[in-house]
């Protein structure tokens, strides 16, 4: 994919979001910290769906990216914290280690085919192990607490990988990780491997009698998609600056990649990144709404913190049953049947 | 870490049995579900939480313990009918993963509705039933009762599968799904009783549980996996493996638990797991898949 092949609306797209910081400095310099933090994890959780929408596409439906983000984003922090070891050289380490445990989970199960029902939930305990893993290593990892890189100097270093403090700098290396995400999408997209992929998640029989071999394509496909993860969750932590069991591993953060993706559109390059708004605004603006609104308030009290949740959960259902393409995809659809009329 | 074979090692084995038995009674109704609509149902522990609160607010409301139960187990059997009605019948001719996650949608709902309605704190019905004290070990009667009772539920639902008209049915429909509308079986109404069934049993698990442990919104997320784990392991659909299966995994447990720390009694248990689907992908006691 060369830049010469996007076509002008891409371009447009993505000079938008290039310069989407600059808009926040403008029109609300006051809150620009919280308007970039916002639109940072928006990106890096982008960057995760995405990763995890390679293998979803595919009828490979993993509840076990959970356990990617979270190796990418302990191994970074614990070979930091204990090893001294620079994310430079432990990202790459953790990435490498989780597409190894992904392989290494992937190999028996695409050998023995087991896919549908019986791969979510093989994969959702891989996920738990992991997790579990974690909360028992307390001693190194701080237990279901959670536990922090250590700081080096003002937080702000190269060296380190730390960049927590300056906004603005986050927001561009999120925005090249996405960019990441979306150049691998879309080379997926037009390799030999997706139509081997797309045959296999068809019919595998039939895929294999034609010369695929269907346990390759798989493993090679959930290589990428977990290294891609463990790289989000690596990056995650270094801005978060804190790393628990519960926000970047476990069964939790699985199911939310997972709905999010199918929220947002899993077969468009652009429907993860929808996914991971629509999420984060829901969450963000009911939240705003609530806390700006006295009636609001005094009506719900603490229980407005699960009410995002609430919708979301309801939303997810009506859409897998009226929209299973996702906003994107089904906005999409409309957009093409409008234009043929 | 201490790990010999003394009294405590034997306290923990026949702990993890009566655990066993629980967790037995919480993948059955998952297995029936699975068994003969073919949908997993990734909320089912969350159904169990909804009998639990209910079973509480009832209790608290000056309903007398048994009868809150039997309401329990009524309202979780009418949840786990009104999911079907609502929520599986519309994707039921989709891939069969839109149903596994679409469930996973009523999952957050139920938690979040939970944590809006009763709040984040644990709750107890504060009933203590004491313990069986024999030798030096102890067992609280409360896991001895949560043994019995699931013993019993599961010869109850045996029977009813063997010896009604409608249980018979229901046996015919999950060897054969497309025959038998043909012979002139209503599936919609059969998958509608299994589906309360499974919700009833899901209530029964409920009210033994509220026995020993507190109440909170994400207790699903605690138990959630743990019966996912065993309905695969014993083979999705069979009912005895499943007890089995839960007998493997809560030794798992028990014993870990009691040796080292409590997550690697789990951590083990996920692990065993994964290394044995790999080695028998149909489940340790599925047929031929």
């Amino acid at each position: 994919m060369s830049i010469a092949r996007l076509s002008p609306a891409a371009i447009l797209v993505l000079l938008a979001v290039a310069a989407l910081p600059l808009l926040v400095r403008i029109v609300s310099p006051a809150s620009e910290k919280y308007y970039l933090h916002l639109l940072i994890q928006i990106l890096l959780w982008s960057f995760i769906y995405t990763g995890w929408s390679l293998m979803g596409r595919f009828g490979l439906t993993s509840l076990g990216h959970g356990a990617f983000t979270g190796i990418g984003a302990y191994a970074t922090v614990m070979l930091w914290n204990f090893a001294g070891l620079t994310p430079w050289l432990g990202i790459p380490i953790s990435v490498a280690l989780a597409a190894a445990v992904g392989v290494l989970v992937g190999y028996p199960c695409f050998r023995l085919r087991i896919t549908g029902h019986y791969f979510a939930l093989l994969t959702l305990a891989l996920t738990e192990f992991v997790r579990l893993c974690i909360v028992g290593l307390r001693d190194y990892t701080g237990g279901s607490l959670g536990t922090q890189p250590r700081r080096y100097d003002d937080g702000l270093s190269l060296y380190a990988l730390q960049f927590e403090p300056d906004r603005m700098l986050a927001y561009y290396i999120a925005f090249a990780l996405w960019l990441l995400g979306l150049y691998v999408w879309l080379r997926v997209d037009a390799s030999m491997d997706r139509y081997a992929l797309d045959a296999a998640s068809q019919d595998e029989d039939a895929a294999a009698s034609v010369g695929i071999d269907v346990t390759r394509e798989k493993l090679k496909i959930t290589a990428l998609s977990s290294a891609l993860c463990a790289l989000g969750g690596a990056i995650f932590a270094q801005y978060q600056m804190y790393i628990g069991p519960d926000t970047v591993a476990g069964l939790g953060t699985s199911l939310n990649i997972v709905f999010a993706v199918i929220a947002g559109g899993l077969w468009v390059p652009l429907g993860p990144t929808v996914g991971a708004v629509f999420t984060q605004v829901l969450a963000e603006g009911l939240r705003v709404a609530v806390q700006g609104s006295a009636t609001l308030k005094s009506l719900l009290g603490s229980s407005a913190l699960a009410l995002d949740q609430a919708i979301y959960g309801l939303l997810l259902v009506l859409f897998i049953i009226y929209m299973p393409k996702g906003i994107l995809g089904t906005g999409a659809d409309w957009w093409r049947r409008w234009r043929k009329r | 870490m201490d790990c010999q074979l003394d009294i405590f090692f034997i306290e923990a084995l026949i702990n993890g049995l009566l655990l066993a038995g629980l967790l037995a009674l919480l993948a059955l109704g998952l297995n029936l579900i699975f068994g003969v609509i073919d949908v997993v149902w990734i909320c089912y522990a969350e159904l169990v939480m909804v009998g639990m609160y209910g079973l509480y607010h009832a209790n608290k409301a000056g309903v007398p313990f048994l009868l809150a139960a039997v309401l329990a187990i009524l309202l979780v059997a009418a949840a786990g009918a009104l999911l079907h009605f609502l929520v599986i019948r519309p994707v039921l001719d989709t891939p069969p993963i839109n149903q596994l996650l679409v469930t996973g949608g009523v999952l957050f709902l139920l938690q979040a509705a939970a944590t809006m309605a009763f709040g984040i704190e644990f709750r107890n019905v504060g009933i203590r039933l004491g313990s069986l004290n024999l030798a030096d070990m102890s067992f609280s009667w409360s896991r001895i009762l949560a043994f019995l009772v699931a013993l019993g539920g599961m010869l109850a639902l045996w029977l009813f599968l063997k010896r009604t008209y409608v249980g018979t049915a229901i046996r015919a429909i999950a060897q054969d799904r497309q025959i038998m509308p043909l012979m002139g079986v209503d599936s919609r109404r059969l998958y509608l009783v299994t589906s309360a069934i499974g919700g009833g049993l899901a209530g029964l698990a409920a009210t033994l549980m509220v026995l020993q442990y507190d109440i909170y919104p994400q207790i699903g997320l605690q138990f959630g996996p743990l019966i996912f784990m065993i309905c695969v392991l014993g083979g999705l659909g069979n009912m005895i493996g499943g007890f089995i299966a839960a007998f493997i995994i809560s030794q798992f447990i028990a014993v870990g638990s009691s040796c080292f720390h409590t997550e690697w009694g789990y951590a083990v248990a996920f692990l065993f797991f994964m290394v044995a689907i790999f080695l028998r992908p149909q489940g340790l006691f599925g047929g031929k898949a």
